[in-house]
């Protein structure tokens, strides 16, 4: 069947350096004598720990639970003691550190007991916390948790489910070798996203450089028949970055989903080959995510797939393929967007597609950058339509906002702009730099909002106090002067009026009341100071006489405070 | 030293692009040497040393890299559009000084490479036109190709008449401008032995090679047709309609297309990315104005040819330009119309 295919602009053909991993299937691993978990291996709230030192889990037991809905459960990738929940290098350029959990394996590598999950009978909203609870990700790096993404937004249900298996960045062939291998997995990932997402048709994408991947996936496709309705393999033109989630959608689809928006919006939505396999295991086997498939490749005597336990070290994996002489760098991920690690002993992540061994014969030291001399090479590149050369004349000037006009933050970080440009100008560099600084201004900035907002707020209530206590005071004043006033009538009138109990209290009785008030007050403070010390309250056990006195000491309370009131509001 | 992705790049430099402009002038070079002699051949070595020697110079006052620079071949190319622009039995100083002006005042003084907003080789060539329009209008008659004689005017006593004459651009524009003559622009064609096929005599066979670079250049992707096709379409377009209106007054617009600077211009002066727009529709539009204003500098103005001012004023335009035509980014205006109907 031929489909329309669509084009994205830009982009560039790099050497793929991909048959060389290709030519044996999926290794394993021997156990390492020490798994370093990472309790942040997704995008999102940093799981808590949920085991400590001293403690035996099983495989697959739950370690780290996931921290509100924007995150992704962790789980223990064999059998063994924990041997410390503690700091530990992050597989980062950075070389900071972070939670993780150090596992010693047993050895036995005993599953902990794993029960398939009813999916088709379950709320979609049930479905989406077991995805979250089994830790599945998005798998072709970005490490997005999948549990937000199996959600068909507003519209309830997808037109077109779009599945990644393009693979274009070289070296990397993990994705190409479990469509190879695990086909029928896969699938079952993608027929249960097109079930739960009611999406009108599925379309496979694969690199035209992948034959072997495209015909073991139709030829499964086949095999399923009917189970396999509305699912379409697609092989796509090679061309590097096919396989960013945006260009896919373009050339399956025709549609270009602009920068920050759902692209459920627009009816479809992306999973990767190998986040399908994950969803797979984890509703229809109820395996948690342990463990992914990783290329080992660059400078190695035998590059090759190995299916690798999470937490890992990347020095364990290496020594498998045998680096060569002259490694001069490990880089998680692949030659174009990948990122160098601070050593060889970190573990391999969810993120970790690829552990590319690099020398100064494969990626040698970039020559000395030159001035731009506006050729626009960068902008033919540039599969997001932008002028890269703009962004980086901006950048150096650090004219964030106008950089941030020409759609800085549109740049996914390809890297086809500095793979081309003639000057050698390291451009995306520049443009992380912008994107960093803008953050952290933009921190700085809503710090100082809030600062002054506490500020101004302190401002206004340290006024309204002053003004308050003006009121009360002047409020005061008015009273004494009105009760003297009315002393000076009362004396006069005093022996002609009625009883006291009738008319206002005079102004001694009244002097009278507001102390008693205020005694009363004070016994009631004292009594709510000693309940709240869980002692009997000394107004409990009264004989009768003071319940009287304190009966008596109530009523004028209440009197004189609707006194009091009453005058204040006069005031006012 | 550690630095971040892309690990991988192209093998591409500067030098190489501006290497292959070069080895792209080479058969307008050779057409050039063929009817007017090797004394072209001298202006490029005099524009080369100049430009480079300055290059140099002012490499080393600005404490640059100097090796880097001086081998990334621009000031070599902009030495040489300035000798194929001059002509070629003018005085040694005359392409020396421009070369020097060029890229010590407009290249390195704007900033160096990359930097500055104005063409070099057509600021220097509308310098001398301005400062010495004699010597910039003496150009060798077909055929004069005698080497010693060209060397001799170039470096030594100048007595000319002989074998000097104007262009065939200003030579109709002077016959076209004498108020006496009723001279229309077949009868001059016909009675001026420097007119051949379609422009002048020579020329027209070197514009023609000048072409072939041109497409060297497209073919290697190192310029885009949007320039040369704007440019050409709008000084022919102008050229063809007044030719049109009246045959006798205006040249018709192969003899604009194939005279002067207009092919060298298309494919090597125009397309200067520096200070050139950048945007696809931008390019259009810049290079469009420069084949307008070039047509009217050449049919109205006082000069022989106007392809330099008429760069010049697109120059100063280029930022309003770009900044005006920046292209959709991906998703930014398709999109939105597909969310419409999603």
């Amino acid at each position: 069947m031929l489909r329309q295919l669509f084009s994205f602009n830009g982009g560039v053909k790099p050497a793929t350096h991909k048959t060389d991993s290709t030519t044996q299937s999926i290794g394993s691993v021997p156990m390492p004598a020490e798994l370093v978990i990472p309790l942040h291996q997704s995008v999102g709230g940093t799981p808590r720990p949920l085991v400590q030192a001293g403690d035996v889990v099983k495989k697959g037991q739950r370690i780290g639970e996931a921290d509100g809905n924007v995150s992704s459960a962790v789980h223990a990738s064999t059998s063994g003691t924990v041997k410390a929940v503690e700091m530990r290098t992050m597989a980062h350029s950075s070389g900071l550190s972070s939670l993780c959990v150090v596992l010693e394996p047993d050895g036995k590598d005993e599953w902990a007991e794993l029960s398939p999950v009813a999916w088709r009978e379950l709320e979609p909203g049930a479905v989406r916390d077991i995805l979250r609870d089994a830790g599945v990700v998005g798998l072709g790096g970005a490490v997005f948790p999948t549990h937000l993404k199996v959600n068909a937004g507003k519209a309830g249900k997808l037109k077109t489910l779009i599945i990644n298996g393009a693979e274009c960045e070289p070296f990397i062939t993990c994705d190409d070798l479990q469509m190879r291998e695990r086909s029928a997995g896969v699938l079952g990932g993608v027929i249960i996203l097109k079930t739960l997402l009611q999406a009108g048709e599925a379309l496979v994408g694969i690199e035209d450089n992948k034959p072997d991947a495209i015909a073991a996936m139709q030829a499964t496709v086949k095999a399923l028949g009917d189970k396999a309705a509305g699912i379409s393999i697609v092989p796509i033109p090679t061309r590097y970055p096919a396989g960013g989630a945006k260009q896919l959608i373009r050339v399956l689809t025709g549609i270009e989903v602009p920068h920050g928006e759902r692209s459920t919006d627009y009816g479809v939505q992306c999973f990767n080959t190998g986040t399908c396999y994950g969803i797979y295991e984890a509703l229809e086997l109820g395996k948690p995510l342990i463990s992914r498939i990783v290329t080992v490749a660059g400078n190695v005597e035998a590059p090759r797939n190995y299916e690798v336990l999470f937490g890992t070290p990347m020095s364990h994996v290496i020594a498998l393929a045998k680096a060569k002489p002259g490694t001069d760098r490990i880089i998680m991920g692949g030659p174009m967007m990948g990122f160098a690690m601070p050593n060889a002993d970190v573990p391999v992540i969810k993120a970790t597609n690829c552990v590319l061994v690099g020398s100064p014969e494969l990626f040698p030291e970039p020559e000395p950058e030159m001035p731009c001399i506006r050729c626009g090479e960068c902008a033919k590149a540039c599969p997001a339509d932008l002028q890269p050369f703009e962004l980086y004349w901006y950048s150096k000037a650090k004219l964030f906002g106008k950089a941030q006009e020409y759609h800085l933050f549109d740049c996914i970080e390809c890297g086809c702009c500095a793979f081309v440009c003639p000057s050698r100008i390291r451009l995306v560099d520049y443009y992380r730099f912008s994107k960093s600084e803008i953050w952290a201004r933009e921190q700085e900035k809503s710090a100082a909002d809030a600062a002054r907002e506490r500020f101004e707020f302190r401002q206004y209530r340290e006024e309204r106090e002053k003004e308050e206590k003006a009121a009360r005071l002047a409020a005061k004043a008015a009273e004494t002067k009105a009760k003297l006033a009315a002393e000076a009538a009362a004396a006069e009138t005093a022996p002609s009026a009625a009883t006291p109990s009738d008319a206002a209290p005079t102004g001694d009785d009244a002097k009278k009341a507001m102390i008693a008030a205020a005694m009363a007050r004070a016994a009631a403070q004292k009594a709510e100071a000693a309940e709240a010390n869980i002692k009997p309250a000394n107004t409990d056990n009264l004989s009768p006489a003071q319940q009287a006195q304190v009966d008596a000491a109530e009523a004028l309370h209440a009197k004189v405070d609707t006194l009091v009131t009453g005058n204040e509001s006069g005031e006012k | 030293m550690l630095y971040n992705s892309p690990y991988l790049v192209k093998p591409a430099s500067v030098r190489s692009v501006m290497l292959r402009v070069v080895a792209a002038l080479i058969p307008g070079i050779a057409a050039y040497v063929w009817f007017f002699g090797a004394a072209i051949l001298v202006q490029l070595a005099l524009a080369s040393a100049a430009a480079l020697i300055g290059e140099t110079l002012l490499l080393t006052l600005r404490k640059k890299p100097v090796w880097l620079f001086v081998s990334d071949g621009s000031a070599l190319v902009t030495a040489w559009l300035i000798a194929l622009t001059f002509p070629p039995i003018g005085p040694w100083w005359l392409v020396v000084v421009a070369s020097l002006f060029a890229i010590v005042i407009i290249k390195h003084l704007y900033g160096g490479l990359g930097q500055n907003p104005f063409n070099p080789a057509m600021a220097a060539f509308a310098l001398m036109i301005v400062c010495y329009p004699q010597l910039m209008s003496q150009w060798p008659a077909a055929g004069f190709t005698d080497f010693h004689a060209q060397l001799g005017l170039i470096f030594g006593e100048r007595h000319l008449d002989a074998i000097t004459m104007a262009t065939p651009l200003d030579a109709l524009r002077t016959a076209l401008h004498s108020a006496e003559a009723k001279a229309s622009v077949a009868g001059i064609f016909g009675s001026n032995a420097s007119f051949g096929n379609v422009g002048g005599k020579g020329w027209e066979f070197i514009a023609a090679g000048y072409l072939l670079g041109g497409l060297f250049l497209l073919q290697q992707r190192i310029i885009t047709w949007h320039m040369p096709v704007a440019f050409l379409a709008a000084l022919g377009l102008m050229a063809g309609i007044a030719h049109t209106l009246n045959p006798d007054q205006f040249a018709g617009p192969l003899f604009h297309l194939f005279s002067g600077g207009a092919m060298l211009g298309a494919f090597f002066i125009v397309t200067d990315p520096v200070s050139g727009a950048t945007t696809p529709k931008g390019k259009l539009i810049f290079a469009a104005g420069i084949g307008f204003f070039t047509w009217v500098i050449r049919t109205f103005g006082a000069y022989p040819d106007g392809i330099a001012f008429a760069v010049m004023l697109l120059n100063i335009c280029v930022p309003l330009i770009d900044m005006a035509t920046q292209p959709p980014v991906f998703g930014h205006k398709l999109g939105t119309k597909q969310k419409e109907k999603a």
